[in-house]
């Protein structure tokens, strides 16, 4: 009865105090092992920590030397996209991935996503044939091109069949699969892509007008691909939804430390500091001239004291948004996303849509439509989002420069293609926290910038593994998105020290207990946690008790822990950094939880079980 | 220093092929190395002369957004022009060094660009001719061209010089608002010059200008809508 009484409180404990991990802020560190990797193609110097790479296998001899890419994962599976096809791995045993199936069919930047016995490849570049061919299209009209979404049938995996093409207007520059709880009978695809629009005579109805011209324009929409999985050859573009419409005024995320002194510089100067909207201004002094004259007059005062020149003040916000009002004009914002996360187990989608982020409802997988936009004057391209588990916190990453460029210079500033952190309230509106970026300077021969990861489930923190092309992977902690820190990394010398080459990981995720990186020119790592001050090996243990059928990144899944021992232990642990109990009473409870463990009784495993189901 | 990645790789290649006593493994590894850059080299044949084209025009079109921004910092522009204008200086620098590169292991001329103040110039160095440094014992920079400043002007959104003498002589309020409008003009010429590039037949078929082509767009098109916003805001303002 102690035992289970014991288990029970600490869980009860353990779950009622909120995380706070309280580590040190992180800024660019300039001492660090990753800093003079020697440069190398299968042999580039390494530097890693609290990983352990499992093993590295290189491309096959047709797809070396060609851009590798995302990356999806079905039972013991990782398929790969590469711009000449699709590599699928077999990864049984994670510490020998075999080569099942390698399928050339050119196309950038071939985003795949699984789904049952379906594989999805993105196709964007001018390049891409429609029968697979490796010669490329020369001319800018050709009814060979391929820009849009391949679909394979790959009930036999080691024999994919090319059973179906949904062209679109501007390509697909990636993919997002969503499978929505209520539909099991079709899924969809929402198609992004920000490539030119191609000329109605290669594609029918294509028009790369303004909407306001032409209501057909391919700009200012994405595309919806409804798939029947009893039929996926019918298989088609649904809606168009155009959920940028209206998104003129950039909400902003307010003003940083060194912006909000200067403000308060300014102010202190005498100068007309105003907020609107979140947006801070200095007010030009003939602004504030005519303004306060025009306010004055309209409140019958001929001879403003200093209480009128203060009310004057609090009233300019007001005063300023009144005179935004309207606004109008022709259509501006963003014209297409760059990637969409979607999250189906709780109706939303984070949607990183060129200057925006954008948070979407998609209860109707047909029809999403906007709920909140956040813009960022930092943030130069927004390219993917993630959000945590319980759905209360969402990451976008900028990929500033759009991955070719060196942007981890010691010179390029720290809030400049990072990521940005924002809490998402009760009302689906999102506060901006802070931003995260590889905390080590790289080279200029290294492009680097922010890019893809996922969530490793680790149970009640938020952990996220993440792609920085050649700068490597790093895994960090945003459980308190006001402080995020770096727990891991991995990270190789450039592919050339003579010319920057193209290389790094394309995107990194985690997948029943190993981490899988897309290195674009180096073929697939492999990766493993070790346990650190930062992690423990219950927590890791933890982790990998969550077991996936599949995962497309971009279509996040809800993690969910079955009880185990190792559950308890993780709590535990994290009891114990947070101080939440006395060095006896972590002992004790460690004491009764292998206890427990030993006497193993069916009984004690299912109170476990209720007790975490009721907590849930 | 300046030998081309064609004569270095293929001459690795031969080095792989006398190395026949080497271990399996890394005969394995070192063969495909070879053959990672084999393929990168094979793929550097994949331009059309638009290409070419279309790099040394957005060299140059790049170049005077480097000049226009270049006045943010000295004529009192507000913080969130003097943000942007340091954004489109970082990042057009390394799409500028970016597309030199791509013309450079493609053999072809590089353009180097200076910038004096609102002046322009351009000078042409023959890489090809460079490779053969070596052997020909000769010096080329003799061949350079040197440019009259008036490279590029007519591409569609390039300042006259009338028009960057006025925003050069700008300041404040004024400077944000024509650095802004110019800006826009000069960014919706770069995109025109990359939609024109994908109607061309034959052009960007290798991934490597899709991708250089592709970024300018969507990054330039991002950054206008960015700049309209803020041109609507201070319109409201001034």
């Amino acid at each position: 009865m102690t035992i289970r009484y014991l288990l029970f409180a600490t869980f009860f404990a353990v779950l009622m105090i909120k995380p706070n991990i309280g580590f040190a802020q992180q800024a660019m560190v300039l001492e660090d092992d990753r800093i003079g990797l020697e440069a190398g193609l299968f042999d580039a110097e390494e530097a890693i920590w609290n990983l352990h790479k499992v093993t590295s296998v290189a491309p096959p001899e047709d797809f070396v030397g060609v851009t590798n890419s995302d990356l999806a994962f079905k039972d013991h599976y990782v398929f790969q996209g590469n711009y000449n096809g699709v590599q699928i791995w077999d990864v049984s045993d994670p510490q020998n991935p075999v080569l099942a199936k390698e399928y050339l069919c050119p196309a950038s930047q071939s985003d795949v996503s699984v789904y049952g016995d379906l594989l999805f490849v993105s196709g964007e570049g001018t390049g891409g044939r429609l029968d697979c061919g490796t010669q490329g299209v020369e001319e800018s009209v050709s009814a060979d091109r391929l820009r849009g979404i391949r679909i394979f049938d790959i009930t036999d995996i080691l024999d994919p069949q090319y059973i179906h093409n949904i062209q679109t207007c501007r390509g697909s520059h990636t993919h997002s699969l969503l499978k929505h709880p209520g539909d099991d009978d079709n899924v969809y695809v929402y198609v992004s892509g920000s490539a030119p629009v191609r000329p109605a005579e290669e594609l029918p109805g294509c028009s790369g007008m303004s909407p306001d011209d032409d209501p057909e324009s391919a700009l200012f929409r994405i595309e919806v691909i409804k798939v029947p999985l009893s039929d996926p050859m019918q298989a088609a573009i649904v809606s168009s939804p155009r959920i940028f419409e209206d998104l003129t005024a950039p909400p902003v995320h307010g003003p940083t430390e060194a912006e909000m002194a200067q403000f308060e510089e300014a102010r202190a100067r005498g100068e007309f500091v105003v907020s609107v909207a979140g947006s801070y201004f200095t007010l030009p002094d003939r602004y504030v001239t005519s303004m306060s004259a025009s306010y004055f007059e309209s409140e019958g005062i001929t001879e403003p004291t200093v209480a009128d020149t203060n009310a004057f003040r609090e009233a300019l916000p007001e005063i300023i948004l009144g005179m935004m009002g309207g606004g109008g004009g022709e259509e501006s914002g963003p014209d297409q996303c760059h990637d969409i996360t979607l999250y189906p187990e709780i109706g939303l989608a984070g949607g990183a849509c060129e200057g925006y982020g954008l948070l979407l409802d998609i209860s109707d997988p047909v029809n999403p439509f906007r709920i909140d936009a956040v813009a960022d004057s930092n943030f130069s391209y927004w390219h993917s989002a993630t959000f945590n588990n319980d759905g209360s916190k969402i990451l976008f990453t900028d990929e500033w420069g759009g991955g070719g460029g060196p942007k981890c210079r010691e010179t390029d500033p720290m809030e400049w293609g990072a990521n940005a952190y924002f809490t998402i309230d009760d009302e689906k509106k999102m506060h901006f926290k802070s931003y995260y970026k590889l905390p080590v300077p790289q080279t200029e021969m290294e492009n680097c910038v922010a890019h893809n990861g996922s969530l490793i489930p680790v149970p009640g923190r938020d952990i996220f593994v993440q792609s920085w092309y050649q700068g490597g992977i790093s895994i960090s902690d945003w459980t308190d998105p006001s402080n995020v820190i770096e727990i891991a990394y991995h990270d190789r010398g450039p592919v050339s020290g003579d010319e920057m080459t193209m290389g790094g990981s394309w995107s990194v995720y985690w997948y029943n207990g190993y981490i899988y990186s897309s290195e674009i020119a180096r073929g697939l790592d492999v990766f493993e946690l070790v346990p650190s001050e930062f992690l423990t090996a219950n927590e890791i243990a933890a982790a990998n008790t969550v077991e996936l059928d599949y995962l497309n990144a971009q279509g996040q899944p809800t993690y969910k822990w079955p009880p185990s021992f190792a559950l308890a232990r993780a709590h535990v642990d994290q009891l114990e950094r947070r101080q939440g109990a006395s060095a006896e009473e972590i002992a004790n409870l460690r004491a009764e939880i292998d206890e427990a463990e030993q006497l193993g009784s069916q009984d004690v495993v299912l109170r476990v079980q209720e007790f975490i189901e009721s907590q849930d | 220093m300046s030998m081309s990645l064609v004569s270095k790789h293929s001459g690795f290649l031969l080095l792989i092929s006398l190395c026949v006593a080497a271990p399996a493994v890394s005969q394995d590894s070192a063969q495909l190395e070879a053959l990672f850059w084999a393929r990168k080299d094979s793929a550097l044949t994949r331009f059309s002369q638009a290409d070419v084209d279309f790099m040394n025009g957005m060299i140059a079109h790049h170049a005077q957004a480097l000049i226009m921004s270049s006045f943010a910092e000295t004529n009192q522009a507000s913080s969130s022009i003097r943000v942007l204008a340091a954004r489109i200086i970082n990042a057009q620098n390394d799409e500028i060094r970016i597309m030199k590169s791509w013309l450079r292991k493609r053999n072809q001329p590089v353009p180097e660009i200076r910038i004096e103040g609102r002046s322009l110039m351009i000078h042409s160095t023959d890489h090809a001719a460079h490779t053969d440094h070596a052997d020909h014992g000769t010096d080329h920079a003799d061949h350079m061209d040197h440019g009259s400043g008036h490279h590029g002007s007519g591409m569609p959104g390039m300042l006259t010089d009338s028009q960057l003498k006025e925003l050069e002589m700008a300041t404040g309020a004024e400077f944000d608002r024509l650095f802004l409008e110019y800006m826009i003009m000069h960014h919706e010429g770069a995109v025109y010059m990359v939609r024109e590039l994908f109607d061309t037949d034959g052009a960007v078929t290798g991934d490597d200008t899709y991708k250089l082509a592709a970024d300018i767009h969507v990054d330039q098109l991002t950054e206008i809508d960015r700049m309209k916003l803020i041109l609507e805001r201070f319109e409201t303002l001034h």
